[in-house]
């Protein structure tokens, strides 16, 4: 399975002043009859939340965005804020009509349900 | 690695750079690029007059499972993400960080640990860490002799 994403993209380092691109942790599985992937997102706007998927490509997009806390001053900020986006590309070919994304407690869950026969087809030989 | 912003704002470049190390040795030695952090789950820390603000991001994590201790200027968060398990599954990926964590901040000043609230959204905890109010700077009002 290719990211496009970890080969040559922004990565997660923050340019000066811009919103950083960050890469959401990723965890893919599949079974018989889909494709599960969940990936960390913490802090990103459901409303903001973009799932598309052309053929084999998918693509996930989010942003993350808090306001600064008024009064206070930063002390130590190991994360930002920025938007999330990467890209992959499925191992199986899936029913982009039947795609479930649930966004819970900053993990967005994928169940991608295959199209095409779940088994393995067994072919028939004739002895002629 | 905590992100020294002083520095970063000082020497950008230089930070950069370093930054960039860091990465290119994450990915010779753990095989990934990712924002895979050294420490889990990333904190900010914020002071203001009336306390401080702690935000931590752990997503996935059920605010069940986390267990936040406040000792004078010492915020300690504990808790727990249980990997993903599937029946019957092959595994493509796995770069979400699972088991046991634990994270100590030392603030920049002592809080009233029965006055910190937490909240819990989207995967962030936010702590506010009340300054106890006779630690609190006051301003001294200078009169005339």
């Amino acid at each position: 399975m290719n990211d496009y994403a970890t080969n040559g993209g922004a990565g997660p380092v923050a340019t000066n002043g811009e919103a950083p691109s960050l890469l959401p942790p990723t965890d893919v599985f599949e079974t018989k009859d889909a494709v599960i992937m969940l990936l960390d997102m913490p802090g990103a706007d459901p409303d903001s939340l973009n799932v598309t998927l052309e053929k084999r490509g998918l693509m996930v997009t989010a942003l993350a965005k808090s306001p600064a806390p008024a009064g206070y001053t930063p002390v130590q900020l190991e994360y930002r804020d920025g938007s999330y986006e990467r890209a992959f590309s499925l191992p199986e070919p899936v029913d982009g009509d039947r795609i479930e994304a649930l966004f819970k407690d900053g993990v967005l869950r994928l169940t991608m349900p295959k199209t095409g026969p779940a088994q393995a087809k067994k072919i028939p030989v004739k002895s002629g | 690695m905590l992100r020294d912003y002083v520095m970063e704002r000082r020497w950008p470049d230089l930070y950069r750079e370093m930054r960039r190390t860091q990465e290119e040795m994450n990915r010779l030695f753990g095989g990934l690029r990712l924002a895979v952090r050294a420490e889990f789950p990333p904190v900010n820390l914020w002071a203001g007059p009336d306390g401080a603000l702690v935000t931590v991001e752990v997503p996935g994590v059920s605010p069940e499972e986390i267990e936040i201790t406040v000792h004078q200027d010492t915020m300690t968060l504990r808790g727990k993400r249980e990997p993903e398990i599937l029946e019957d599954a092959v595994e493509h990926r796995r770069e979400r960080m699972h088991g046991a964590f634990q994270r100590s901040i030392v603030l920049p000043f002592r809080v009233d640990a029965d006055g910190v609230s937490a909240r819990f959204d989207r995967g962030v905890v936010t702590l506010e860490l009340p300054r106890p109010a006779a630690d609190k700077p006051r301003q001294v009002k200078v009169a005339r002799a």
